[in-house]
């Protein structure tokens, strides 16, 4: 590989224009760095790429942040993933700063904030049809503690207005302590 | 101390959210309306709306918005920062764990039992957007109190999306503008 700072130089560029032009969530950034990354530097094998991902995905926070910072944790250890974050940050950071400082006075606009009214349906469709999808997976599966799960969050935050933290702790302790059982039975 | 707020509220958001994409929507609903009231859910709403239509996670658009709304750009770079710290620390640990054992079972285990759970939490933060555009507030749900006009634009909106597959920042564009449309014609 070339020399350090040409390969910073590389990561911080290509990730800054990933995350410009990167419309649609994590799932897609990460599938444009493997291109980027696997396919046209060939700088990390293709395997490795898919532990990688995996890795975002199964971390908390959003997934193109975790992309950015194995793939530049892997490329050039820590340097790498600072990197790596600074340049996935700066479009977000630079364009929302924008907008913000615009937005009181195009929510006052009569025609902006009808506009925005209306994409307040468009939005909750959008999330809608998200729902929809994902809990038909999980319905398909036909897993009853899948069920029991996703039945009792809903309730508890819907109807209790608990916090959501406790429900993704407790469902993360259930989910541990379900692959802990699963593997003792598994040894036995 | 309004920037250790802003900080600990996102360094939440950062640590509790997992799954991408939406799951991240519920907890900064929960800190950011909810707990502190930096936004109202109409912001709040037109936040996520303008995350849709913009690069970026919604976590990181949503700390750059509240930050600087609530104490401006230092407020801004102080919540991304809180926000991209968990992730750091943990995503570099699980890979040096992963690069020597191989082995994620107990993190596959906690994300299929998280998945559910995150479905649930995504369709509630959903509910808490589509009920005050078509009704006001949960209160008022009644055909009386309907918005026929916004009731309209959703079911349109969701044919569009499931039926004809249609993009979904066309849609929400589209949304708007039928919106416009019938305000100048009523």
């Amino acid at each position: 590989m070339e020399n350090k700072r040409k390969v910073l130089a590389k990561i911080f560029i290509s990730t800054l224009y990933l995350s410009a032009f990167t419309f649609g969530g994590g799932y897609v950034i990460v599938t444009l760095m493997k291109k980027k990354f696997v396919d046209e530097y060939h700088w990390i094998e293709e395997d490795e790429m898919l532990d990688l991902t995996a890795i975002a995905q199964s971390a908390p926070g959003a997934i193109a942040v975790n992309g950015a910072i194995v793939v530049g944790y892997k490329l050039a250890g820590m340097a790498g993933a600072v990197t790596a974050i600074i340049a996935t940050i700066i479009p977000p950071f630079v364009i929302i700063s924008l907008i913000s400082v615009f937005y009181n006075a195009f929510r006052n606009n009569y025609i902006i904030s009808q506009m925005l009214e209306g994409m307040q349906a468009g939005v909750a469709a959008v999330i809608a049809v998200v729902v929809y999808d994902m809990a038909a997976g999980i319905v398909h599966g036909k897993s009853a503690p899948s069920l029991v799960i996703m039945g009792a969050s809903f309730a508890a935050v819907c109807f209790f207005d608990v916090n959501v933290i406790y429900v993704v702790i407790v469902c993360g302790l259930i989910g541990a302590a379900r692959t802990l059982a699963g593997k003792r039975r598994g040894t036995k | 101390m309004i920037y250790l707020q802003l900080f600990l509220s996102f360094l939440q958001i950062g640590l509790f959210s997992f799954g991408g994409g939406y799951a991240a929507m519920p907890l900064i609903q929960g800190q950011v309306v909810t707990g502190h009231g930096w936004l109202s859910m109409s912001e709040f709403t037109d936040l996520i709306t303008i995350s849709q239509m913009t690069p970026g996670p919604i976590a990181i658009n949503s700390a750059t918005f509240v930050g600087i709304k609530i104490a401006g750009i230092p407020g801004a770079a102080v919540a991304a920062l809180g926000c991209i710290l968990p992730s750091c620390i943990i995503v570099t640990v699980i890979a040096k764990l992963y690069l020597k054992y191989r082995n994620m079972d107990i993190m596959d285990g906690v994300l299929n039992s998280l998945r559910p759970a995150v479905v649930a939490m995504i369709a509630a933060a959903g509910i808490d957007i589509l009920v005050p555009a078509i009704w006001d507030s949960a209160s008022k749900i009644s055909l009386a109190n309907t918005d026929w006009v916004m009731a309209g634009i959703f079911v349109l909106c969701l044919v569009l999306l499931k039926k004809f597959r249609m993009n979904p920042i066309w849609v929400m564009l589209l949304a708007g503008v039928m919106k416009v449309a019938v305000s100048f014609w009523i």
